[in-house]
C-alpha cells in the first residue's frame, strides 16, 4: 500500500485506452459484481423489503405486504423499547469508555516508557481473538465459584445473572474486547501529529495540559470522530459477545437488539418483525452518526 | 525535577494497570486451562494451578466435537477463503486501474454493509438456503460467509493492485507482451504478498464467524468450532471449564498467528479497523 505515494510524479497520465476499457472494465468486474449484487446487496434489499412483510419462518406460509404495521408494532412493542434503551446504554457506554481508555493507553504508548513494546502486542491480543472464545474466558473470570474474580475481590456475586449487575459486567467486557482497535487507530493518529507543533508550543512554555487542549485533541479530531463512529456502529450491532456471555439474561436485562431480533427471527420465526427491528435500528444509526458527524463538522469550522 | 519524577513514576503507575487489564483474563484463561478436574471443583480458586496439568489439551483432542469441528471449521474457512479471492480478485484489479463511478460505488458498498445490522442479511440468506436445501450443510455456511467477507477483501485487493506501478504493466506490454501475459508476469508476482494477507483475512473471519453459524448450522453434528464451544459446557459445570479453557486457546491459535503476521501493518495504522470483532 505504501508503494502508491512512491510513485513517480511525471507518470501519473493516464493510458489512452483506459478511456476505451468501458467494456472491459464491465467484463472483469462482472464475475465479482454477480455474486456481490446476488449475495451481498440482494439480500440486503431483500431483508429491507421483509420489513413491510409478515414473512413467518415457516415454509408453506404466505407472505404478504403489510406497510408500516410492523413500524407500529414495533413502536407499540414494550419488549423491543427496553431492548432498545438497553442497546443504547450499552453502546454508548462502551464506545465512550473504549474511546477514555484507549485514549491513554495511546497517549502511554506513544512516550518512551519502558515495558512499551510489550504493552503494545498485549494490546492487540484482544483483537486477535474469536469473540467466541472472548466471551468464554470472561465467563471464566466472571464464575461464581470457580472464577477469579469473586477470589480477588472477597465477594460472592453471580456476576452475569444478577439483575443489576450484569450489564455493567458485560459492558467491561466490550471495552476490554474494543480497546485494541480503537488504540491503534488513536496512536497512529498521535504519531501523524506535526512535531513542531509541540516544539513551538514548548517555546511559548505551554504545560502538559495546555499542549493536550490545545494541540494534540485538536489534531486528532478527525481520528476520533471516524473511529468512535465506527465504534458506536459496530457497539450497537454487537451480538456474538453478549450472546456467548449471558444469551440476553438475566430476565433481559442484557438483550442488545440484535439479540431481540435474533430470538423474533429464529426462535419466534417473526421474519418480518425482526427485519423491521434492522431497519428501525439502521435508522438510529444513521441519525446518531447524522448528529454526531454533523456537530463535529461544525464545531471543526 | 521532583515533579517529573513524580510525573514518570505515575504514566508506569497508569501503563501497569493497563497491562493488568489487558492480562488478567488471558492469565486466568491459561490458568484454568492447566487445572485439574479436582482443582477445578475445589471452592477457592488460585492463580497459580496446584498440580498444573497438560492432560486438559489432551482432553480436548480427545473431544469427539471439539475435533471433528475444528476440521469443519478448517474446511469452511479454507474454502470461503479461496472462493473470495477468486471472486474478488478480478474485479479489485478493474476497480483499481480502470476509473469509473463503479470505484465509488463499490468504496461506498463497503462502508454501507458496516452500517446495517446483520439481522437484515441473514434471515433473507437463510430463506435463499432453504429454498436450495443448503442449511444445516457447509457450503451453505461457507457461501453465506463469502458473501459476509466479499466487501471487505474486494477494498483490501484494489488496494494493493493500486500499490503496484501501472508502468511496470506498460513497459511489459511496449516489451509486446498482452495484457494477460503482462498480468501473468508483471502483476501477479508482485500481488502474492496481497493475495495472501486477503486470504487469511478471509481466513479468519470464517473461522471466528459465530451469528451466521448459529443460525445455518442447527444440527450439532454440523456443528463449527465456535458452536462446539459455547455449548461446551452442560450441567456437569465446572469439572469441564479446563477442557473448555484449553479448547479455547487452541482455537484462537489461528487468529494469533494471523496477527503475528500482520502486526507490523496493524501498528502502523494501515491496517486499522480492518479485523472487526
Amino acid at each position: 500500500m505504501t508503494l502508491t505515494a512512491a510513485r513517480p510524479a511525471g507518470t501519473r497520465r493516464r493510458p489512452a485506452r483506459s478511456r476505451s476499457g468501458g467494456r472491459e472494465t464491465f467484463l472483469l468486474l462482472l464475475p465479482a459484481l454477480v455474486p456481490v449484487l446476488v449475495l451481498s446487496v440482494g439480500p440486503l434489499l431483500y431483508g429491507i423489503l421483509l420489513a413491510f412483510t409478515d414473512a413467518r419462518s415457516g415454509r408453506n406460509t404466505e407472505t404478504s405486504f403489510v406497510g408500516l404495521a410492523n413500524f407500529g408494532d414495533l413502536l407499540a412493542d414494550g419488549d423491543f423499547w427496553e431492548s432498545f434503551r438497553i442497546g443504547m446504554v450499552w453502546a454508548v457506554s462502551v464506545t465512550v469508555l473504549q474511546f477514555l481508555a484507549s485514549l491513554g493507553l495511546a497517549l502511554l504508548l506513544n512516550q518512551d516508557l519502558r515495558l512499551r513494546g510489550f504493552a503494545r502486542v498485549l494490546a492487540l491480543v484482544p483483537w486477535a481473538m474469536p469473540p467466541v472464545v472472548i466471551g468464554l474466558m470472561w465467563r471464566l473470570v466472571y464464575h461464581p465459584d470457580a472464577g477469579i474474580l469473586n477470589a480477588v475481590l472477597g465477594t460472592d456475586v453471580d456476576w452475569l445473572n444478577d439483575f443489576s449487575v450484569a450489564l455493567p459486567a458485560v459492558i467491561l467486557v466490550g471495552v476490554w474486547m474494543g480497546m485494541p482497535q480503537t488504540t491503534v487507530v488513536l496512536l497512529a493518529g498521535l504519531q501523524n501529529v506535526p512535531k513542531e507543533l509541540y516544539e513551538a508550543a514548548g517555546v511559548d512554555g505551554a504545560g502538559v495540559w495546555r499542549r493536550f487542549w490545545n494541540i494534540t485533541l485538536p489534531q486528532l479530531r478527525p481520528v476520533i470522530v471516524a473511529i468512535t463512529s465506527l465504534d458506536f456502529v459496530w457497539n450497537i450491532n454487537q451480538f456474538s459477545l453478549v450472546y456467548v456471555l449471558t444469551q440476553g439474561g438475566p430476565g433481559g436485562r442484557t438483550r442488545l437488539p440484535m439479540l431481540f431480533a435474533y430470538e423474533e427471527a429464529f426462535r419466534y420465526g417473526f421474519f418480518g418483525y425482526a427485519a423491521t427491528l434492522g431497519v428501525a435500528i439502521t435508522i438510529v444509526v444513521l441519525a446518531v452518526l447524522g448528529l454526531y458527524l454533523w456537530r463535529q463538522m461544525r464545531e471543526a469550522d | 525535577m521532583g515533579g517529573s519524577t513524580v510525573r514518570t513514576a505515575l504514566k508506569y503507575l497508569a501503563l501497569l494497570g493497563y497491562l493488568v487489564f489487558l492480562a488478567f483474563p488471558l492469565a486466568w484463561l491459561l490458568s484454568t486451562a492447566l487445572k485439574t478436574p479436582q482443582e477445578m471443583a475445589s471452592l477457592d480458586p488460585t492463580w497459580i494451578p496446584r498440580n498444573p496439568t497438560l492432560a486438559n489439551f489432551a482432553d480436548a483432542f480427545g473431544e469427539q466435537d471439539i475435533v471433528g469441528s475444528a476440521a469443519r471449521s478448517m474446511v469452511v474457512a479454507l474454502a470461503s477463503a479461496v472462493i473470495t479471492v477468486l471472486v474478488a480478485l478480478p474485479a479489485a484489479y478493474a476497480l483499481a486501474r480502470f476509473r469509473s463511478t463503479l470505484n465509488k460505488v463499490a468504496i461506498g458498498w463497503v462502508l454501507v454493509s458496516q452500517v446495517f445490522p446483520v439481522i437484515l442479511i441473514i434471515i433473507p440468506l437463510f430463506m435463499v438456503l432453504r429454498r436450495l436445501e443448503l442449511v444445516n450443510t457447509l457450503p451453505g455456511l461457507a457461501l453465506v460467509h463469502v458473501t459476509f467477507t466479499l466487501p471487505f477483501a474486494l477494498w483490501m485487493l484494489q488496494g494493493y493492485v493500486r500499490a503496484i506501478p501501472r508502468e511496470l504493466e506498460e513497459a511489459a506490454s511496449v516489451d509486446g507482451a498482452g495484457r494477460l501475459r503482462a498480468l501473468a508476469s508483471v502483476v501477479a508476482p508482485l500481488l502474492v504478498p496481497g493475495v495472501v494477507a486477503t486470504l487469511l483475512f478471509a481466513f479468519i473471519s470464517s473461522w471466528n464467524e459465530f451469528l451466521f453459524a448459529l443460525v445455518v448450522l442447527k444440527d450439532p453434528e454440523v456443528a463449527t468450532l465456535p458452536l462446539t464451544l459455547v455449548k461446551f459446557t452442560g450441567p456437569e459445570g465446572v469439572v469441564r471449564l479446563g477442557p473448555l479453557a484449553a479448547a479455547s486457546l487452541l482455537a484462537t491459535i489461528p487468529s494469533l498467528a494471523f496477527f503475528a503476521i500482520i502486526q507490523r501493518r496493524l501498528r502502523s495504522g494501515l491496517m486499522a479497523g480492518a479485523v472487526k470483532g
